[in-house]
């Protein structure tokens, strides 16, 4: 019996296209789009200014606080301008847009394909090369990992987890990415572990990627103290907390960190960034993304460079569909409508996925049944049905008293709905509420 | 008989006792005017005059020293007086306001750059994008003002997919602009006669990324500013504003207004013709 | 315009699920009951079963469409369901007149008054059929004896129900094989044991209801009723010929299941079903009414909304 999260969850059609396809390096585009908040928590401040030149891996804003993360330039060229630019989260946010002449990349990279497995730094360096390389989780939440990597007092990490569940629909970056640089990403690994001072990790892997498990078996034989462990298929598997729970069966408590439990998760393309930031010394300017949807000709992974536009990508996976209805940055159950196929890859891209028409409109709605699905779905245990209703009336202390804070927005209960309801809209809102009246009456 | 007489009798009275003895512990001691001032509100608890409701504003009233700042926006003046005469208290004066829309981006002048079809719903909306037009300020014109009025006072209008305000029925209860996530919706002085004039547009961009996104968006050309006799525009962040204390009506502004963002609601209709035309629409709405 | 993206938040894709997915589902799993009855009970089991559906589906359009002024919801399925559970809870030489009222009193009363679909606080089908054993008992509890695929409608003979031969002190009842296939009187849709228990297996298979309302309903009936014949077997009927016979069966599986009446979380469910347990066997052991099921049912619908107020989904973390 394969382990799960043991409340609630979905398990929605895979449909991992892309499976098994090469990732394939993504030509440049000619101008590339840089936003300075690729990240949770203060946008990066610029350090560069319109008309300097820069290389591949020049530094290009510079963390604006604890909580923020180093933008480096992904190609070379001169800085057109720093101005709004519309990003995946739909709003015009600022951004350096860098026209591409060449491909001049920063001397201190080591650009060679030479695997490097020891690595003779101090945890703290170690730290301190991440942090400087500007490296967020790459699963999506795109928290700056410095932060995360340095619990805070009085607390001590015991087990680092590594997330390679990929629970999303159709996403194939992280399985195409385990299957080419597993050696990598295992010696990034042990540079996570080396980094939080812990002598386990356990590689976390969905059911449905057994070819991923038996490489990752092979190859972590050579490593001490990483273990693999296959997963029941389930979504939301990938949530922190989710995957707390199926691996070590504890459950973080409401408003608690994973490190109250012991446990620091990183994402696996995250282990490959730090593996190439602190081997290679090259900073996050590129990451896997996967193109794919039913319409798609050919779903691919591609290796493209932050700022480059989805458009240029989906030139490459064949051309944008006839009958395309919805152009999704991320995963069919977490990831953002964007309403311009002009918009750059950003650290969190993990896929573009493009749903025809007839796929993207939603079904009208019905009165609520009371079916209970929604509530038995809930992989946080709490009543989604009641808490739509209480964003409508606008009931925000009975909502904070049902934990309407502790969402994960995973859309499971929408998703299960048979009345097509629009419960994770209503109580996205509803969070957000709420968290901006906990926050107002703390100062 | 007698002795069913005598037993339900004794419960009756034994009953009577009890309910006497608690309604006197339990008593809550209110002051009879506050009942009074209630009879004269209009008891619609619609929140505008601040208070929760009218009982609460009876009792702001009744314990206040003086009626100044305390106003009810829904009974007026006429309420007021009467609060005024049952409290012998002098009646605070306040100005009449009205609710405007300071969004006038239609149909045919914000072109749709996308389709929204999530919940229906401007609060939802609004919590994850800037609208299905290229302009992120506008009215996304799904009717949360609407839903929120108690004297159905706002609709939508189905051609222009904005929301408008009867003259008559709004009470200037300042539900709607709390409504609007967007503050497109201010409570503002109605004027002499309802006349008034307001710039009908909250778009923040720079003006050829307003334009683009809406032909009737103010620019920020700061035109009206040079124009206005009076020092009532201020231009801040691309966006002209006219102070509704400063301003006398003289109408300069709307006429040099190159996008037509400046709204003058009923005055007589005037002899240029442009102007006539947004009059007109406005006063027939 | 038309080629204009669309925008929603997420989630972008949904289950595939909807109402009328589930309750045609919960229609298919009547099916083998309804042929059950129609064998024993003729042509009286298709006059009524059609005159409830039909009524219901009409009174439900007729009310959408000219009180609410709303689009008709006709073919969601769940006014055909409630004419058919109330058609399966009435005897099968019902006048055609009474059933009518029996059909308004469902949708009229039990749904429509609520403000239709998802609104009740109790099943309708039971409303109508309590409205109607209140308001016509004789017509009501008498029940025609099961035949070979009678064609006649209005039966003269009359045959008594397990449960009122409890009630009338008799021991003599039918077999347990008779008991199971259905071969004796009562409403016609209740009387087929097998037949019901495979619609139960069918619902549970296609996830349409989960275990906890259908077996807690019956555990405990089968306890109580199993304690009170341990001490006093003379007096007390066997628990098993109170699981086979009268409505329990069909209101376990069928009416405390409906979705919008019964408690949302599992826990939940299973208070739910307890009470309703021991409501129907004290009504059956100690009440005037021989079966207790549609009372213990409504009882229990009026707490569900204290129910879920009260237990709460099990929270990640705990508190």
């Amino acid at each position: 019996m394969l382990r799960t999260f043991r409340i609630g969850g979905i398990h929605p059609p895979e449909n991992k296209l892309s499976a098994g396809k090469k990732i394939t390096p993504l030509t440049l585009p000619k101008q590339v789009i840089i936003p300075l908040n690729q990240h949770i928590g203060a946008p990066a401040v610029p350090v560069v200014k319109k008309g300097d030149l820069v290389k591949t891996g020049t530094l290009l804003a510079k963390a604006g606080g604890f909580v923020s993360a180093n933008i480096h330039s992904s190609v070379s060229g001169k800085v057109n301008k720093i101005d709004n630019a519309l990003d995946a989260s739909s709003f015009k946010r600022p951004a350096v847009y860098i026209d591409v002449e060449g491909d001049e990349w920063e001397d201190a990279i080591d650009r060679s394909e030479d695997y490097i497995k020891d690595c003779a730094l101090s945890d703290k360096e170690i730290i301190a090369r991440i942090s400087e390389a500007g490296i967020v989780g790459l699963g999506g939440a795109t928290f700056p990992i410095q932060v995360k990597l340095t619990p805070p007092p009085g607390n001590k990490a015991e087990i680092l987890i590594i997330n390679a569940v990929e629970c999303e629909p159709y996403l194939t970056s992280d399985h195409s990415l385990m299957m080419e640089k597993g050696g990598q990403i295992l010696t990034g690994v042990v540079l996570l572990m080396k980094a939080i001072c812990v002598s386990r990790a356990v590689i976390g892997i969905e059911n449905n990627k057994k070819d991923a498990i038996s490489h990752f078996r092979q190859l972590a034989k050579q490593y001490q103290g990483i273990e693999i462990m296959p997963l029941k298929v389930q979504y939301p598997q990938g949530g922190e907390k989710q995957l707390i729970d199926a691996v070590i069966r504890r459950q973080v408590k409401s408003g608690a960190l994973p490190i109250s439990v012991g446990a620091v998760v990183q994402n696996v393309g995250t282990a490959y960034a730090v593996y190439e930031a602190v081997q290679k010394n090259k900073p996050l300017i590129e990451r896997v993304v996967t193109v794919t949807g039913k319409a798609v000709s050919s779903p691919s992974n591609f290796l493209a460079r932050i700022g480059t536009p989805i458009s240029h990508l989906i030139e490459a996976a064949g051309g944008l569909p006839e009958n395309t209805g919805k152009i999704i940055g991320g995963g069919p159950m977490m990831g953002k409508a964007l309403i311009s196929e002009e918009v750059p890859v950003t650290k969190g891209s993990s896929g573009v996925l493009i749903l025809t028409k007839a796929e993207s409109v939603r079904k009208p709605m019905y009165p609520c049944i009371r079916c209970g699905k929604c509530v038995n779905v809930c992989p946080m245990g709490l009543n989604p049905t009641f808490l739509m209703s209480l964003t409508e009336l606008g009931d925000w202390p009975v909502a904070e008293n049902n934990n309407i804070v502790d969402c994960i927005e995973c859309g499971s209960c929408s998703y299960t709905c048979p009345s097509n309801r629009t419960l994770l809209d209503f109580i996205r809102l509803g969070k957000g509420k709420v968290i901006g009246i906990q926050r107002a009456r703390k100062s | 008989m007698l002795f069913a007489i005598v037993s339900l009798g004794g419960i009756g009275a034994i009953g009577a006792l009890f309910l006497y003895a608690a309604s006197k512990k339990f008593e809550v001691y209110e002051d009879p005017r506050i009942a009074d001032v209630q009879v004269v509100l209009p008891g619609v608890n619609c929140g505008g005059c601040g208070f929760p409701g009218c009982s609460a504003f009876g009792a702001a009233c009744v314990n206040a020293d003086t009626l100044d700042g305390l106003f009810c926006p829904v009974g007026g003046v006429k309420v007021m007086d009467q609060v005024a005469s049952i409290l012998g208290k002098e009646a605070g004066s306040a100005e009449l306001t009205i609710a405007v829309v300071r969004c006038n981006g239609t149909c045919q002048a914000r072109p749709r750059t996308n389709r929204y079809d999530g919940a229906k719903n401007c609060a939802v909306a609004a919590f994850l994008y800037g609208g299905e037009t290229g302009c992120a300020y506008g009215c996304f014109g799904f009717g949360d003002c609407v839903n929120v009025c108690s004297f159905d006072a706002i609709h939508i209008n189905p051609e222009t997919n904005l929301p408008e305000v009867s003259e008559e029925k709004c009470t200037a209860c300042g539900a709607c602009t709390k409504a609007c996530p967007k503050i497109l919706i201010e409570l503002r002085k109605k004027g002499p006669k309802g006349r008034r004039v307001y710039v009908s547009c909250m778009n923040k961009d720079k003006g050829g990324v307003a334009r683009k996104a809406c032909s009737n968006a103010c620019i920020g050309c700061g035109k009206c500013v040079k124009e206005c006799p009076f020092e009532a525009i201020t231009l801040e962040s691309n966006l002209a504003y006219i102070d509704p204390v400063k301003c006398r009506l003289c109408r300069k502004c709307v006429g040099v207004c190159p996008t037509g963002a400046i709204h003058e609601v009923n005055f007589p209709p005037k002899k240029e013709k442009p102007v006539v035309e947004v009059t007109e629409e406005i006063n027939s709405n | 315009m038309e080629n204009n993206l669309i925008v929603s938040p997420s989630p972008h894709i949904h289950g595939g699920d909807s109402i009328s997915k589930n309750m045609y589902g919960v229609i298919i799993a009547l099916i083998p009951a309804f042929l059950v009855s129609l064998y024993y009970f003729g042509i009286g089991a298709l006059v009524v079963t059609a005159v409830s559906v039909i009524a219901c589906v009409g009174f439900e359009y007729l009310i959408q469409k000219f009180l609410f002024r709303q689009e008709p919801t006709l073919w969601d399925g769940s006014a055909i369901l409630t004419g058919l559970l109330l058609a399966f809870n009435l005897p099968s030489n019902l006048p055609i007149w009474i059933i009518l009222i029996g059909a308004l009193a469902a949708i009229g009363i039990g749904k429509m008054s609520f403000g239709g679909l998802g609104n009740n606080i109790f099943n309708p089908a039971l409303v109508g059929r309590v409205f109607l054993l209140i308001s016509f008992p004789t017509q009501m509890t008498t029940w025609p004896v099961p035949g070979n695929f009678p064609l006649t409608y209005t039966d003269a003979e009359t045959g008594a129900t397990v449960l009122s031969l409890i009630k009338g002190g008799s021991h003599e009842f039918p077999t347990y094989t008779d008991m199971l296939l259905g071969n004796m009187g009562g409403s016609f849709g209740e009387v087929g044991a097998i037949a019901l228990i495979l619609g139960l297996i069918y619902m549970l298979v296609r996830r349409i209801i989960s275990w906890h309302i259908p077996v807690s309903v019956i555990g405990t009936v089968v306890v109580f009723t199993g304690i009170m014949y341990a001490v006093d077997p003379y007096s007390y009927a066997n628990p098993l010929v109170h699981l086979l016979s009268g409505g329990l069966l069909l209101g376990a599986i069928f009416m405390a299941t409906d979705y919008v009446t019964s408690p949302l979380t599992k826990k939940g469910m299973l208070l739910y079903g307890v009470g309703i347990g021991l409501l129907t066997s004290v009504i059956r052991l100690f009440g005037s009414y021989p079966e207790g099921m549609s009372f213990a049912i409504l009882i229990m619908n009026a707490f569900t909304p204290l129910i879920n107020s009260y237990i709460k989904p099990k929270h990640f973390g705990g508190k």
